[in-house]
């Protein structure tokens, strides 16, 4: 075993994510901490291009498998079995991303490690120490990792994209892939957020979630958002109801929104909202739980009961 | 054809709590069934309507409390069902991923189930990871985050929608024996019956202890263990409007108008 860490980036479509960035600055933090190299890889796709993007300040070394254009997990899985065994970094992490829950506990279950996912926070002494968030995000918990090396996939959004020029060594890694262990096939991509209203246009948004309650309550957030000019917007719970169509969904699955002013009605904040719409110039909130996450990144709030106060801020609003 | 869902009996913490050691006070908890586990069970449900040889197995990991949460996988139309439960399992909640897998492939590796259905994650340790390890575990093909699936039993091939992040689903064919795991919103969730409900107490509701699954209790030991638990602290600057609701929707007003809310 070396000290090094192995980071596997993240790419879809021509692109790399930016979590694959964010990999490498807690790769390089680990890496201070262990002692030894940082490692990324990247799998699949036009391997150079997205070499060249990951040479940035703090990598020692990016590895390009050029095998496949998209992401397909049998061929990830077999990726990363093989750079770790020719590497034999301590720690290799991946993005706790839709696809890294997609090959990153099974590279783990190969390699017979212990996993810790969606860590948001990380550090090395004798051993892997990792923050994870139980309960939503009600509890901080704190883990500590057992064995000397392991497997981690970490949140997007948690640690500040690496930037600034690097001087990795870009190498060539050969992989021989095992056809017969393929036995899933990528065979395109739906996008599924279009429709007539794009949400990311909106300057102002209303946008609602669990604690509307019922779909026939989704008509006092229409009034709301009628009486501020405001396009309607929602959380993943409406959605998935089936109340709202998939074009009005905010959040990790959903748009991605930067208005002027967001208000949300009902909504807690989970972390895929939030990553959704923390770019928001002004965020107001409502919602029963002084506690709830969304308070944490609104700059206003009204910690009452929905049903009491919309009402009476559409009768506020139309009064004008 | 046979099918197997995991359920997870989960906790859900009040507004308001406590912490307790290495957890969160008791009395600030209510059980339930995973949220994703329900669209897990429903997704099942449907297959085994969609043909008449169709065999629905549920299987979870949890104390006698459980009980509770996995008949009602039976009252919505799961066959029958497993618990594993062994007081080697009792201290403490937060097993980790790979002792997980190793109860749950002992009872899947006994079933051989055809596909293997699991929520993307429990609401209380949130590890979204059970699913794909279990199947690399079995030797199963697999797929994360399914919103979409569609069955060709001929074929033995699965076509499955996973949602990607940013409005985007990729389509993709696995072949079975698979573990899917699944999103909320892929169906819409039944209530269960009352003749359904009546149905489950007389469905077999076998348990198993780590004996029955040729395991020892070395066999679950975690190698990632807690040893701390915080309440984050609220990072919220926001100002707050605190009255009664005319008085608040009068400032919150203010403020929007100020934003530029309202004007043409």
């Amino acid at each position: 075993m070396s000290d090094d860490v192995l980071v596997v980036a993240e790419h879809r479509r021509g692109s790399l994510r930016d979590v694959s960035f964010e990999l490498v600055t807690v790769g390089r933090e680990l890496a201070d901490e262990t002692g030894g190299d940082l490692h990324v890889a990247v799998v699949s796709g036009d391997v150079d291009a997205h070499a060249e993007s990951l040479n940035v300040e703090g990598v020692d070394v990016v590895h390009t498998v050029a095998v496949g254009e998209e992401f397909n997990h049998d061929v990830y899985l077999q990726a990363a079995v093989a750079l770790d065994e020719a590497l034999a970094p301590r720690y290799l992490l991946a993005p706790n991303s839709v696809n890294g829950l997609d090959y990153a506990p099974a590279v783990a279950g190969a390699l017979d490690r212990p996993l810790v996912p969606d860590a948001v926070a990380l550090s090395h002494d004798d051993g892997l120490t990792a923050t994870r968030e139980l309960y939503g995000s009600k509890v901080e918990s704190t883990v500590r990792v057992e064995a000397e090396r392991a497997v981690a996939t970490v949140r997007g959004g948690e640690w500040p994209a690496a930037e600034g020029p690097g001087e990795a060594a870009v190498e060539a890694f050969e992989l021989e892939v095992d056809e017969s262990l393929v036995r899933s096939r990528v065979t395109g991509f739906v996008e599924t957020a279009t429709g007539d209203v794009d949400i990311a246009d909106a300057d102002v948004l209303v946008s609602v979630g669990r604690g509307i309650g019922e779909e026939e309550n989704l008509e006092l957030v229409e009034r709301l958002a009628d009486a501020m000019g405001a396009t309607l917007s929602a959380s993943r719970p409406i959605v998935d109801s089936g109340w709202l169509p998939k074009n009005r969904q905010v959040g990790q699955s959903g748009k991605v929104v930067t208005p002027d002013v967001y208000l949300a009605v009902g909504i807690s904040g989970a972390v895929q909202h939030v990553a959704g719409m923390k770019g928001a110039d002004t965020i107001v909130a409502i919602n029963t739980d002084p506690n709830a996450p969304i308070f944490d990144i609104a700059d206003y709030g009204v910690v009452a009961d929905l049903f009491d106060v919309v009402p009476a801020l559409i009768d506020a609003l139309e009064a004008e | 054809m046979k099918v197997l869902v995991t359920v997870k009996e989960v906790a859900e913490v009040d507004d308001d709590f406590e912490l307790d050691g290495l957890g969160v006070a008791e009395e600030y908890l209510e059980y339930d069934l995973n949220e994703w586990d329900e669209y897990a069970v429903e997704e099942a449900a449907r297959l085994a309507e969609a043909g008449d040889d169709v065999e629905t197995v549920s299987v979870t990991v949890g104390p006698q409390r459980s009980e509770e949460t996995i008949r009602m996988a039976l009252a919505k139309g799961v066959d029958r069902a497993v618990r594993v439960w062994d007081d080697a399992l009792a201290e403490g909640p937060l097993l980790d991923v790979a002792a997980k897998v190793r109860l749950l492939s002992a009872v899947v590796a006994a079933e051989e189930p055809d596909l293997v259905l699991t929520g993307v994650q429990a609401s209380d340790d949130g590890f979204g990871a059970t699913g794909v390890a279990l199947a690399e575990a079995l030797g199963y093909e697999w797929a994360a985050v399914v919103n979409d699936l569609e069955l060709d039993r001929e074929a033995g091939v699965a076509t499955v929608h996973r949602e990607l992040e940013g409005g985007v689903e990729e389509v993709t064919e696995v072949d079975l024996p698979a573990v899917l795991t699944i999103q909320t919103g892929i169906n819409e969730p039944r209530y269960a019956s009352l003749r359904g409900i009546r149905s489950a107490q007389s469905k077999e509701l076998a348990v198993s202890d780590l004996a029955d699954l040729g395991l020892t209790p070395s066999d679950v030991d975690p190698s990632v263990v807690l040893t701390d638990v915080a309440e984050p602290e609220s990072e919220s600057d926001a100002t707050l409007f605190e009255g009664d609701a005319d008085e608040v929707a009068g400032e919150l007003a203010a403020v929007l108008r100020e934003k530029g809310v309202g004007a043409e």
